[in-house]
Order: structure tokens, then sequence, then C-alpha cells
């Protein structure tokens, strides 16, 4: 419990450092009055603008303006919605969350069976094969390997849509595109973990008493493996959502990352904001949920 | 192997360099001995002359259009010819030549990119680590803040802000990836200034600058070009990803990233003008991901991956 207050204690200072890289990067490097308006504006319009937003006052008053307004969930108004920004960007979570919990599905799907066979087996032409396949999995650039299966199977074989949110199937090739990423970074740390678990002495242990193979590698091993997989895993959210954002424009999938990719296209500050703030937050839970999880896996850890 | 490491993590200023020859010999060796690590040193020596000698290599200019040869296809397809070996894009620009001086953005935006990240994660995780206190704690979590914020999310940001140039997207790159080295600068520091030969130097005397120049960089060294090294690959796809978002460098200059993204619009009827430049890109990165992996083993058996019998 107080290892729990420390932690969310500890989000506060980095959400307000977070909102203050937000608004050094909008307010002090870039012209927040230039950005919003057309480019034939008139000097009177930007006047007017410059005071309807509150620019011509110190910039420390302006920075304790916009952490109250971040403080009530207040990001500004959107001028392409002309609706508040914050419940847009959250209008476009679910679709988001959809696509990172199918691809994550996909990495596990792929990288359990693969990392273990790649460790029970080391330096087999299986686990050459896998290690390969997974370096060259890192070095793919995701949005590229998307593109190629829209080519391969939606355009050469016409077998799934190319783009869009209507049904399940819509879902299948932007989470192989993600899934198969993450894959890759995931395999290889089943393999490493497993393979420190298997030269343990509780596994010398298991195996000399006679058990068969299959339950030393999944009940003995396989299990304590995992640990520190799901940890990392954990706190690859940042990465995932990243991946998130290309994966969505490759497929116009309709969550944030289209969103945000059209706001900066418009220059629409206050979604970017938003979606800044938003996005941040997720990670900042989900890596806290991560030191949760481990705690609770692996008991030896002490909370402090 | 050993005697190499020596050389590396020796601080010996002026007489150490006798050494160099014979240790740059067996580093050499080493890495021959290596098949991936020689892999990957002929592929970066490969995009680096293509990179070097584009104007010689290429067949065309990059940029000329060419309005009766629009979307030929490759050699090997019919209708293809070895005029264009690649093929021709949506502009009739012969795809092979684009490939050519693409490599001169990526290696100049990787290497770049990645001298500024190194130069900022350096600093502020030596003073971090080195100094601790209150100025660690700020750094520090400047740090989670900055990982909180995916890598692309961020530079969509700064990019919308600041406007796409070839400066501007060094600069955001680099600023991108400190955090890397911050955290392992400062972890290395911490274990460093610890030992045994920073004790006595700071005991005989010796001011910070000098512990930190003469005792402590020599011994991060290793780690530093590592990472570097692996980070220049990341930095490759960082940048394509930009450039394909529509926000990297802008026409005419040639990217890879940016070819991709003018090919998906062609993807039905010529699939060529976007799958190369994808497989220009997975090359390069395989083989600075490969020579980063035997650096990583050779310099730093400590991060040496897999230790278990």
């Amino acid at each position: 419990m107080k290892f729990l207050m420390k932690s969310i204690l500890q989000i506060i200072p980095v959400m307000f450092l977070i909102s203050l890289i937000v608004f050094v990067l909008v307010h002090i490097t870039g012209d927040p009055v230039s950005l919003m308006l057309p480019e034939d504006a008139t000097e009177e319009d930007r006047i007017i603008l410059t005071q309807a937003l509150g620019l011509d006052q110190p910039i420390h008053i302006q920075y304790l303006h916009f952490m109250g307004g971040v403080l009530q969930g207040d990001f500004g108004e959107s001028y392409r919605y002309n609706q508040d920004a914050l419940p847009i960007v959250i209008e476009r979570l679910p679709a988001t969350f959809e696509l990172a919990i199918a691809s994550m599905i996909v990495a596990v799907i792929i990288a359990i069976p693969l990392g273990i066979l790649s460790a029970t087996q080391k330096n087999s032409f299986w686990d050459v094969f896998i290690t390969g396949s997974a370096v060259l999995g890192k070095a793919m650039p995701n949005f590229w390997l998307g593109i190629m299966l829209i080519l391969l199977v939606s355009v050469q074989w016409g077998v799934l849509p190319v783009s869009g949110r209507e049904s399940f199937v819509h879902l299948i090739l932007p989470a192989i595109t993600l899934g198969t990423g993450i894959a890759a970074e995931m395999t290889r740390l089943i393999r490493s973990s497993m393979l420190e678990i298997l030269g343990q002495d509780f596994v010398r242990t298991a195996r000399s008493k006679g058990l068969i193979e299959t339950i030393v590698i999944y009940k003995h091993a396989f299990r304590n493996a995992l640990i520190p997989v799901v940890t990392i895993m954990a706190l690859q959210t940042s990465t995932l959502i990243g991946g998130a954002l290309i994966t969505e424009t490759v497929f116009s999938w309709p969550g944030m990352g289209q969103l945000l990719i059209q706001a900066v296209n418009a220059r629409d500050m206050a979604i970017i904001q938003a979606s800044v703030f938003v996005i941040a937050l997720l990670v900042i839970l989900s890596n806290l949920a991560a030191d949760l999880v481990y705690r609770f896996l692996d008991p030896r850890i002490k909370y402090k | 192997m050993t005697t190499l490491g020596k050389t590396e993590t020796s601080s010996l200023p002026a007489s150490g360099r006798k050494s160099a020859g014979s240790g740059f010999a067996s580093f050499t060796k080493a890495l021959l001995k290596s098949k991936a690590g020689t892999i990957g040193l002929i592929i970066v020596l490969a995009v680096v002359l293509m990179a070097v000698f584009a104007s010689v290599l290429s067949p065309f200019d990059p940029a000329k259009t060419n309005a009766i040869e629009r979307l030929k296809p490759p050699v090997w397809l019919e209708g293809g010819s070895m005029k264009h070996p690649l093929g021709t894009d949506n502009l009739g620009r012969d795809v092979l030549s684009r490939i050519i001086y693409g490599s001169q953005i990526s290696l100049l935006i990787g290497i770049c990119a990645v001298a500024v990240a190194g130069a900022i994660g350096l600093v502020l995780g030596l003073i971090s680590g080195y100094y601790g206190g209150f100025i660690d704690k700020l750094i520090m979590r400047t740090v989670d803040s900055f990982l909180a914020i995916p890598n692309i999310l961020f530079m969509l940001v700064v990019l919308t802000v600041m406007g796409s140039g070839l400066g501007t997207l060094i600069f955001v790159l680099g600023v991108t990836n400190w955090v890397t080295y911050a955290r392992m600068v400062r972890g290395e520091v911490l274990s460093i200034k610890e030992r045994d030969f920073v004790r006595a130097a700071r005991s005989v005397g010796a001011k910070d600058v000098r512990i930190i120049l003469t005792h402590i960089l020599p011994n991060i060294a290793s780690s530093f070009i590592v990472i570097s090294t692996l980070n220049v690959a990341t930095t490759i796809i960082l940048e394509a990803s930009l450039s394909f978002l529509g926000l990297g460098v802008q026409p005419p200059t040639v990217s890879w990233g940016g070819m991709l993204s003018d090919g998906r619009e062609y993807l039905a009827t010529s699939w060529w003008v976007a799958t190369f430049p994808g497989i220009a890109i997975t090359i390069t990165v395989l083989g600075i991901i490969f020579l980063g992996d035997w650096l990583r083993d050779t310099l730093d058996p400590r991060m040496k991956t897999n230790r278990a019998k």
C-alpha cells in the first residue's frame, strides 16, 4: 500500500514536467497564433486572436492559465470540430485499444511458442531461423510491412479489406502488422529469459527427479521465465502506442493515431495537446501496473 | 578478445596509442571471425559507399521526371528494360537512382541525430550520475517524462510547431533519443565512481573534470559506441516513418520513407515503387544491427545476452 501511494505520488511531478514540455513546445518554440490562423490573415486578426488567447500576457501568467486548464481537463477547443478537444480524443480511445490489444494477442501467439522452441533447442536450425527472423522483424519498418501485407493479401489475393473498421476482418491485417513487430522483440526476450531459467538449479532438480521434459519446461521454467517478459512488455506501452499511431495511418483505422495525424496536418493544437496528455497518462499508468504485476508475480521483490 | 578489452578500457593517454595498430588488427580479425558481424560490416560499407558515390553510381538524376516512362516495371517483368532496372515511379523517375540517393539522407540523418542525442545524453547522464542529489532527481524525472511520450508522438508535435526541414529533423530525432544515453551513462557512472581508482584519484586531489575525463569517460566508451551504433538503426526507421507521414525531409530531397509514401498510392498497379525502398531500409538496418550486436559482444562482454549454459 505504501509502495502504491509512493508510485502514485511520483506520477505528479512527471505529469507536471510533461505539461511543461508541451507548454514550452507550443507556446515558446512555436507561435500559436500563426499556427491557428490561415496564411492570409490580417494583422488585426492576429492581434484579436493574441488577446483572445491571452498571449499578450507575461509568460508565467500564460503558463498558469495553461496549467489551470490542464488540471480541469480543458485543453482548449478544436477549431475543426468546434468542441472541447478532450472528449474528441477520448472518443477515439476504444479503436486504438482494440488495435493494441489485438496486436498484443498476435504477438503472444507468435512469440511464446517460438521463444520456447528457440531456447530449448539452442543453436539448432530452428533457433538460428527464429532468432534470424526476429532480427529481420526488428529491422523491417512496421508501416512497410503493413503496406506489403495490403499488397499481398488485399490487392493480389483480394482476401481481406484494405482499410476501415467495420467488422472483425478489418482488424486482422493491422493487428498482424503491429503484432509481428512486437513479437520480434518478445521472442528474443522469452528466449533469453528461458535460457537463463533453464540453467538454474531448480530446473536441474526437476529433471533429476525424473520429471518428463514437457513438465520441466512448461511448469517449472516457462512460468518463471514469464516474469521478466511480462514486465518488460508492459513497459513497452509507449512503443505499442507509437506503433499503433503509424499502423492506424496505413490502414485508415479510426483511432487516436489517425485523429492525431489529421490534427497535425491541420495544425489543430488543442487536439494535439490533449492527445499527448492522454497518451502520456496511459503510458505512466500502465508502467505503474507493470510494476505492481511484477511484485505480485515475484514475491521475492520486497516493497521498499 | 581479452587483450582487446584491455586496450579499449585503459585510460593511458599517450602510451596507449602505440598498441592501437595491433589493437585494430586484432579487432578486424575478431570481426571477420563472426559471420553476422562480417555481413553487417559488408552491408554498412556498401551503403556508405553508395551514399558517397551516389552521383557516379546512379544511372539517372533522381529528381528527373519523364512523362513518357511513367510507372515502368523492373527489368525482369514484362515491359521492363535494363534502362530502369528497378522500374520508374509515377513521375517517371528512376527507382534505382532514387534508392541510391536516398541512402545519403538516411545515413546523414541517422549519424547526425545520433551525435546530437549522444552529446545531450552523455553530458546530462554524467552530471546526473556524478553529482547526484537534486540535479540527478530533476534529470531523471525529465527522462521519465520523455519516456511517457511515444517517440513518434513527440516528434509529430515538434515538427508541427517548428516545421520540417533537415536541421529540425536532426534536432528532433536527437532530442527524442537522448534519454537512452542519459540512462545508460548515469548507470555506468554510478558504478564506476565508487571504484577504487576513482577514489584514489579523488584522494590525491584530482578535480571533478579530470576524474570525469580521464577515469570515467574511457570506461563508458565501449557501451556508448554500442548503443550509438544500434541507435543509428532505430533513427533510420524513425526518419522513414516521419517521411512516410509526410513530416520528414521535403521533396526534391530523396528519402526512402518519402518514396514509400509516394508508392503507396500506386500499390494496385505498380508494386515496385513502394517495395524497393522498404527493402533498402530493411537491409541497411539489418546490417547496422548485426554490426552493433557484434560490437556489443566484443567490446562489452558484460552486456552479452544469453549467458546461461
